[in-house]
């Protein structure tokens, strides 16, 4: 079990039973389990999408969508079955929180797909979890079983005449099933690739039906949304963006780990106070807001509210909430190297630009970061990370070439650094020896 | 439907909606390029190359997956549209091998010409490309992946098109390859439409690589010469030491009615006439040994012996034997010959259909037949009997568009399993030798229990039958004599169409064309009938008959009495020593369908002409020689083909493919009649003559010229005294990747066989 931390800062409502024993159902049931999908058979699917929208709750994935909107626009009516996934392949670098949430509270994950469920008129939901938790699996798997056994899901739930099946699945380790269309394929026992947009998920999702696919975290912020009300989750955190966020604080900070924090809250404090700033006492260099695909902000830039509305204006996302520190010690061109050798191993290789684009981009800096450099390299660097963003078939193109573009934008001296055959500056660092480059 | 406007680089255009706005640009002479689109195939927007810039979306959208919306204001041309064609075309050629002067594709390669017009002259690129070694997958097919550029086509077409599903996607990101399903070689039908789809040299054909530039050739669209369905291939032909060369067969340039489909023997089984074992000279039998002759000496003697029978046993003491493989014009000859210059009613030809009572019943019911294009646009089809994936691979790919494409709903009746059966919305499998009998249960007989069959199974077939309205009928060999009448009395009453599937390029002209003994071009009946191919055979044995000509034949694969072909005295014309060709006293080598002018006549009836594409040294057509076995003999050779006075063009008999496409002038003259005619061997005068004379054959010389198929129609024949011969009927059985005696010579079928398990598990009713 993972150590949990805390901060007084933090306002606990997704994180509120951790460490409590709730992944045991009678636990769960002791603390308010399974009330808010009763009320949400009282409150019908109108009365839930009303206080959905009230709670401004945004997609805890990445994209930030508005949630209550996202579930009014399933059809009312519909030929095909309709249905609700839990998107648990959580698999973006620098983000850890819904491995919490399925360790500690998965009834949590459980009750909110079926809040959700209710809500768009389905009666079979979901849970995708990813390849590589299959540890956490096996704690799904047992709490779905328990929510059955206790006649929670299945036929008839709690007497409303209402049928809800859940069923969990296994992910086979890819980071592009994280996509959602992607994650449908995925699930009818296809290649994980992502399919072509419209038709969205909505309308014609998994087997063609219409379908709902959240962020675990989104799901488990839903049984709270719905017991405190839609209007008092939403003053917890600021105008547009409702409720609180997991962040997941990383890198070299004093004190990382996942904490709960309102939407609004300062960065700044987020790393020096919650974090307990820079470990060893050194000096920020940059900070990577969202998870490795968004772009990073240099120490002048981290007096902002972490919000997904502020973070655009900043010309980087709030993404998936991952913080991750770069003490004044890290080399910029090999924490690039890093992020795009992770794309480039990610990448499905659907479409061109990017296959080849994180392919080119990984071998170009890793040739530059081991001092074979030209000049032009740092503008070939740019120009090809340029030429993926908006052209690619998903998202994951864009998440491989932001960061990149970021990199090469903000740090340009140190790739200049690199030139001439000139070793890294850095390459002595400690912290840096650990983070592998992989081929 | 109706039309859309929108607007394209500030140009108002209108197409039909609902179209996806890359084939609307097309429509309207824009270009957007792709890779990965094709149409007919599922969408990718894989390739990211049709991108462009619509007004109101916040990125580019690829235009292989936007269908047009009214008011939509599209730019196809701007700076960003242009550098991203440009960058992802950068993107591709950073690994691609740039190995084009070797490439099989250099030249007709979709990369270079994209990167010729959109794409960047040199490469921002310094790092080491990645490489992979070429694999063999099939005797036909290889596999480059460093060329390789993932447009997913010949997965798709092998998947959705043919239904194989042999190609899948392995590893992913850069590591993606394509790779068989199953282990590491295909598992499939070797039609090569992978080869033919990949836009790069990714996969080549085993058959072609490195044999020839593509510029090099000289390309002849002209008709294979294989199963009855009429595909349209198009030869690449270069000169050779013997004359000039086919070096490859495809259908790239979609002229005909399969579209871009060929399977296996369209694509590949040209290769027989090259074949070392082909006899390019005439050989006359000596003491028991072939010696080589020349063609006066050989036609010399055939005539005199022709004329020497005549003399000593009458006309009845000769037999002649026609082919299936033959021109119209030659088989129209041939039979014209047979009846006027030697006088007899002694011609038959292997029959593999039952033409005759489908001619009768067609007639008698007034019923329609269906050409091969009809199929993929029918809404209903009845298939009874057959396999076509076997036997008719267009005829199945046809219905597997039409299910695909256009939902439309396929009733097989079989008494196999077969694979179209996937495509079934119902199968009902009867016991074998009882789908005749199905006509009259359909036309409301109840014999279930003669059929073998569930009452139930029978009852939803007719009553979903009874609800069709624009249903195509097509029926194997197992329906014959009456079961024809019934059945096509059945359908005609709704309205249905028609196909009797027979196994031969020419088998449908063969019938046509009067190979009959009791029936003349047009299904005219004769006064007193001559002998049946088997009867002419016996009587070969028995020495009634005295002198048997052979023309592109081989019956001692079906006949066993050796006598039939030891006794008499023997011509063969064919291409190679076949079981009947070996007992010949004068064998006179033939030019293959490839290598001559002419017409044919598909199962379905669609009229089509052959181009000279190919010529080997030595070989003559056998209209040609026909012709010199009839001067020789002292006919009047006016009578046989009226020659004088008309004009000179004989459709690239003499010049073949050194005349192309290019001389409009002659096929001008040609089609209105007016090219001066000085030649005897000009089988179009005798085209002539078959449209002016036989039912059913008046056909637009123009159209057919411009390469349009014309269909042929059954219906204007007169049905009093065709009689039923069921029993004549010998159905060739062939496979995939067999093709009757022709097929044998053929290295590529060979090699194929050989490699080839069993791919696809029949799936049948139960």
């Amino acid at each position: 079990m993972a150590n949990l931390v805390s901060h007084p800062d933090e306002v606990k409502v997704v994180t509120k039973r951790f460490g409590q024993g709730a992944a045991n159902i009678d636990r769960y049931l002791e603390l308010d389990g399974y009330k808010a999908v009763q009320k949400a058979l009282e409150l019908g699917a109108d009365g839930i999408i009303n206080e959905m929208k009230a709670s401004s709750l945004r997609g805890r994935g990445g994209a930030g969508f508005p949630t209550g909107m996202k579930w009014s626009f399933v059809p009312k009516e519909s030929a095909k079955p309709k249905y609700v996934l839990c998107n648990g392949d959580e698999s973006e670098p620098g983000t850890c929180k819904d491995r919490l949430i399925f360790e500690h509270d998965p009834h949590s994950v459980i009750e909110g797909a079926m809040i959700a469920a209710i809500a768009v008129g389905s009666h079979d939901v979901y849970i995708y979890i990813r390849g590589e938790y299959r540890y956490l699996l096996e704690i799904m798997q047992k709490a779905i079983a328990d929510a059955y056994a206790k006649g929670f899901c299945g036929k008839n739930i709690f007497g409303s005449g209402y049928d809800l099946n859940v069923y969990w699945h296994g992910g086979a380790g890819a980071y592009e099933v994280g996509e959602e269309s992607a994650l449908m394929e995925s699930l009818e026992g296809k290649r994980g690739v992502p399919r072509i947009r419209p038709p969205f998920p909505a309308v014609v999702g998994l087997w063609g039906g219409p379908t709902v696919i959240n962020n675990a975290e989104t799901l488990a912020s839903v049984p709270h949304i719905l017991l405190m009300g839609g209007k008092q989750y939403a003053e917890i955190g600021v105008d547009r963006n409702g409720g609180t966020r997991l962040f997941s604080l990383s890198g070299h900070v004093e004190r990382p780990g996942v904490y709960e924090l309102p939407l609004g809250y300062s960065l700044r404090k987020a790393i020096y106070e919650v974090g307990g700033g820079i470990a060893n006492g050194r000096a920020l260099k940059a900070v990577v807001p969202g998870g490795s695909s968004v772009p990073c902000l240099k120490p002048d830039e981290i007096d902002i509210s972490l919000d997904f509305d502020s973070m655009m204006k900043a010309g980087t996302f709030l993404g998936s909430g991952g913080i991750v520190v770069l003490d004044d010690q890290t080399c910029i061109v090999k924490f690039a190297l890093r992020t795009i050798q992770f794309y480039r191993h990610e990448s499905c290789g659907w479409c061109i630009p990017c296959r080849e684009g994180t392919d080119w981009l990984s071998k170009s800096l890793k040739r530059f970061h081991a001092g074979g450099g030209v000049a032009k390299d740092i503008d070939n660097i740019r120009y090809l990370a340029e030429n993926m963003l908006g052209r690619t078939f998903c998202p994951l193109g864009d998440a491989a070439a932001m960061p990149i573009i970021g990199f090469v934008n903000k740090f340009r001296k140190e790739f200049e650094a690199h030139l001439d055959g000139k070793p890294c500056p850095y390459e002595k660092h400690p912290a840096l020896s650990q983070l592998a480059v992989v081929r | 439907m109706a039309d859309v406007t929108l607007t394209v680089n500030g140009r108002t255009i209108t197409a039909p909606k609902g179209m996806l706005l890359i084939e609307a640009c097309k429509l309207n002479g824009i270009e957007i390029p792709a890779f990965c689109y094709y149409p007919g195939l599922s969408l990718q927007g894989a390739c990211r190359m049709c991108l462009v810039e619509i007004e109101k979306m916040p990125k580019m959208q690829t235009a292989c997956t936007t269908p047009i919306a009214e008011g939509m204001v599209v730019q196809t041309e701007s700076e960003k549209v242009v550098q991203a064609r440009k960058s992802t075309l950068e993107l591709l050629l950073a690994n691609h091998p740039l190995d084009c002067p070797v490439c099989d594709a250099g030249g007709e390669c979709e990369l270079q010409d994209m990167t010729f017009k959109y794409g960047a002259g040199e490469s921002k690129f310094i790092d080491i490309k990645s490489h992979r070694d070429e694999q063999q997958w099939s005797p036909v097919v290889f596999y480059d992946r460093p060329r390789c550029i993932l447009c997913y086509r010949c997965v798709r077409v092998c998947g959705e098109g043919m239904d194989v599903w042999a190609l899948g996607i392995q590893n992913r990101g850069q590591g993606s390859v394509i790779a068989p399903n199953k282990g590491d070689a295909l598992d499939c039908e070797e039609c090569g439409m992978c080869i033919d789809i990949c836009p790069v040299g990714a996969l080549t054909s085993g058959a072609y690589r490195y044999k020839t530039r593509p510029w090099e050739m000289t390309h002849v669209g002209t008709v294979c010469n294989h199963c009855g369905d009429g595909c349209v291939t198009t030869a690449g032909v270069r000169r050779s030491d013997t004359g000039s060369e086919i070096v490859r067969c495809d259908n790239r340039d979609r002229s005909g009615m399969n579209d871009d489909f060929l399977c296996i023997k369209g694509r590949y089984a040209f290769d027989f006439a090259a074949n070392p074992e082909r006899v390019t000279t005439p050989l006359i039998k000596r003491a028991g040994k072939f010696v080589a002759a020349t063609w006066s000496e050989a036609v010399e003697l055939v005539a005199a012996k022709f004329q020497e029978t005549l003399l000593d046993g009458g006309p009845k003491a000769i037999g002649v034997i026609g082919s299936n493989h033959t021109t119209n014009e030659e088989n129209y000859l041939l039979q014209k010959f047979a009846r006027t210059v030697l006088g007899t009613n002694n011609i038959d030809h292997h029959r593999t259909a039952d033409f005759a009572s489908f001619a009768r019943a067609v007639a008698t019911s007034k019923a329609k037949t269906a050409s091969m294009s009809e199929v993929a646009t029918a809404e209903a089809i009845l298939l009874i009997g057959s396999d076509p994936t076997e036997e008719h691979p267009l005829l199945a790919w046809q219905i597997r568009n039409a299910v695909r494409l256009r939902n439309a709903r396929l009733y097989v009746v079989n008494s196999a399993g077969i694979k179209l059966g996937r495509q079934a919305a119902q199968f009902v499998k009867v016991a074998a030798g009882s789908e005749g009998w199905l006509a009259a249960y359909l036309a409301g007989k109840d014999a279930g229990a003669t059929l073998g069959v569930a009452a139930e199974a029978l009852t939803k077939l007719r009553e979903a039958l009874a609800a069709e309205n624009n249903l195509v009928v097509a029926f194997g060999p197992e329906v014959r004599g009456e079961a024809i009448d019934a059945l096509v009395a059945y359908g005609a009453a709704k309205g249905a169409k028609f196909i009797c599937l027979a196994d031969y390029a020419n088998s449908r002209g063969a019938a046509d064309m009067g190979l009959y003994p009791d029936l003349l071009p047009g299904y005219r009946a004769v006064d007193s009938a001559g002998l049946a191919l088997p009867q002419m055979l016996d009587a070969a044995a028995s020495g009634s008959v005295k002198a048997l000509w052979v023309v592109g034949a081989n019956p001692a694969a079906r006949y066993a009495n050796g006598a039939a072909f030891s006794k008499p005295f023997l011509v063969v014309q064919d291409l190679f020593l076949t079981e009947t060709a070996r007992q010949a006293d004068v064998f006179l080598p033939a030019a293959f369908a490839y290598e001559k002018a002419g017409t044919m006549t598909n199962t379905c009836g669609d009229l089509q002409r052959l181009k000279k594409a190919s010529d080997v040294h030595g070989v003559k057509a056998d209209f040609e020689i026909i012709i010199r076995i009839a001067e020789k003999m002292g006919a009047e050779i006016e009578k046989l083909v009226p020659f004088r006075g008309y004009t000179f063009a004989d459709a690239g008999q003499s010049r073949g493919a050194q005349s192309g496409e290019a001389d409009r002038n002659a096929v001008f003259t040609e089609a209105r009649g007016l090219a001066s005619r000085t030649s005897p061997l000009d089988p179009t005068i005798t085209l002539d003559e078959i449209s002016q004379l036989v039912p059913g054959y008046a056909i637009s010389r123009m159209e057919l010229a411009g390469g349009v198929p014309q269909r042929t129609e059954l219906v204007q024949i007169e049905a009093a005294g065709i009689a039923s011969h069921p029993e004549l009927i010998v159905p060739a059985g062939n496979s995939l990747f067999t093709s009757g005696t022709l097929g044998r010579y053929s290295a590529t079928l060979n090699s194929v066989a050989e490699n080839h398990s069993k791919a696809i598990e029949p799936i049948g009713a139960d």
